[in-house]
């Protein structure tokens, strides 16, 4: 790797990154494509996801050679959607037991198909 | 009771000019506190800026991907299937989510190249920077144009509207225009932003500066844009 100054990164080092990327969503593309289903599709398809989040952020946003308190302000408070998540899960399950219970089969039934 | 009003009254003149000097006080600590020179991110303040915005951003798609698993989950109809909804004929055979794998890898490739855009711009080659930033708008509308067919595509061919659609859960339409529209808006913006900072480059405005921290600000939203889409690609097309 030659010196690098500041925000400054070898261009090779991009092109493995865009690489990387390149193959990512390719296999979260083929996930689909063979038809994975059940949790084994929703674990590869996180998992992709965040391989490519991760790549994006450290290399191509910089945030691997940014100073930390930067890096702590930017990248934790994002985490408090997961809360959020998890409280719209649990309430969500409940409206959906509701619905079953009271809407079945429900005035949202789409006309059948012509 | 009235004794102490009366008192009170009498000094009415001397407590409100304490509380008015404590005011002014207060407000002389607030405004020392925000203007003086402090710096909490080691930086250039472009840069904190923008990633501040690109934080409350990542709230704004977080609450509506977040909105869009609640309304998925809370209903009984069923929903839609991506992979049959976004396939494309293609020399008569129905290819599962072609298009946005394609849009998927035109959003990398211009992250590729706004990357590359940013090096060469430390480096001062306004040229090769100027060809990167405008190859990377471009690949940025093609994706919008792209989307502008698929929005087609899902109103007049499969008659997807936001209150409703033919193959199930209702809430399916609404959230499909709103997540997309709101990123392809973000993209559309991007393209305008990046040619702008790309003319200006060409131009050798950040030349005469010597700065050229501005192409690599203007990166950093173009790859939150690209980061945003690995999330929808993930959550709405392939789960």
């Amino acid at each position: 790797m030659e010196q690098v100054q500041g925000q400054q990164h070898p261009i090779g080092l991009y092109l493995k990154i865009w690489g990387l990327l390149f193959l990512l969503s390719t296999l979260s593309y083929l996930v689909d494509y063979f038809h994975f289903q059940g949790y084994l599709r929703w674990f590869l398809v996180v998992t992709f996801m965040l391989m490519k989040a991760g790549l994006i952020v450290a290399f191509f946003m910089h945030m691997r050679w940014e100073r930390l308190g930067l890096v702590y302000a930017i990248l934790l408070p994002p985490f408090a959607l997961l809360v959020l998540v998890g409280i719209l899960a649990i309430e969500g399950d409940y409206t959906f037991l509701i619905r079953a219970l009271f809407l079945e089969p429900g005035p949202g039934v789409p006309p059948p198909h012509p | 009771m009235t004794h102490k009003s009366v008192v009170n009254a009498g000094e009415a003149p001397s407590l409100s000019e304490g509380w008015r000097s404590g005011m002014n006080e207060g407000w002389r600590e607030i405004a020392g506190d925000w203007a003086s020179d402090q710096q909490a991110f080691k930086v250039p303040w472009g840069k904190a800026m923008m990633w501040i915005f690109l934080v409350s951003d990542t709230f704004i798609f977080g609450t509506f991907l977040t909105g869009y698993m609640t309304v998925r989950v809370t209903t009984t109809v069923p929903w839609p299937n991506p992979s049959e909804v976004f396939a494309l004929n293609i020399g008569g055979v129905d290819i599962p989510l072609i298009l946005i794998a394609i849009m998927t890898f035109i959003l990398i490739s211009s992250s590729g190249t706004m990357a590359m855009a940013v090096n060469f711009a430390y480096r001062r080659d306004r040229i090769k920077t100027t060809v990167l930033m405008l190859a990377t708008a471009a690949f940025g509308a093609s994706f919008v144009g792209m989307q502008a067919f698929e929005w087609t595509k899902l109103i007049v061919e499969e008659g997807v509207r936001p209150w409703g659609n033919p193959m199930g859960a209702a809430q399916f339409g609404s959230v499909f225009f709103m997540i997309t529209g709101f990123h392809g808006l973000h993209v559309s913006v991007g393209v305008i932003y990046l040619t702008i900072v790309a003319l200006k480059v060409l131009r050798g405005d950040y030349e005469r500066k010597g700065n050229y921290q501005i192409v690599e600000i203007a990166g950093l939203y173009w790859h939150f844009v690209d980061l945003v889409w690995v999330f929808i690609f993930a959550f709405f097309y392939l789960w």
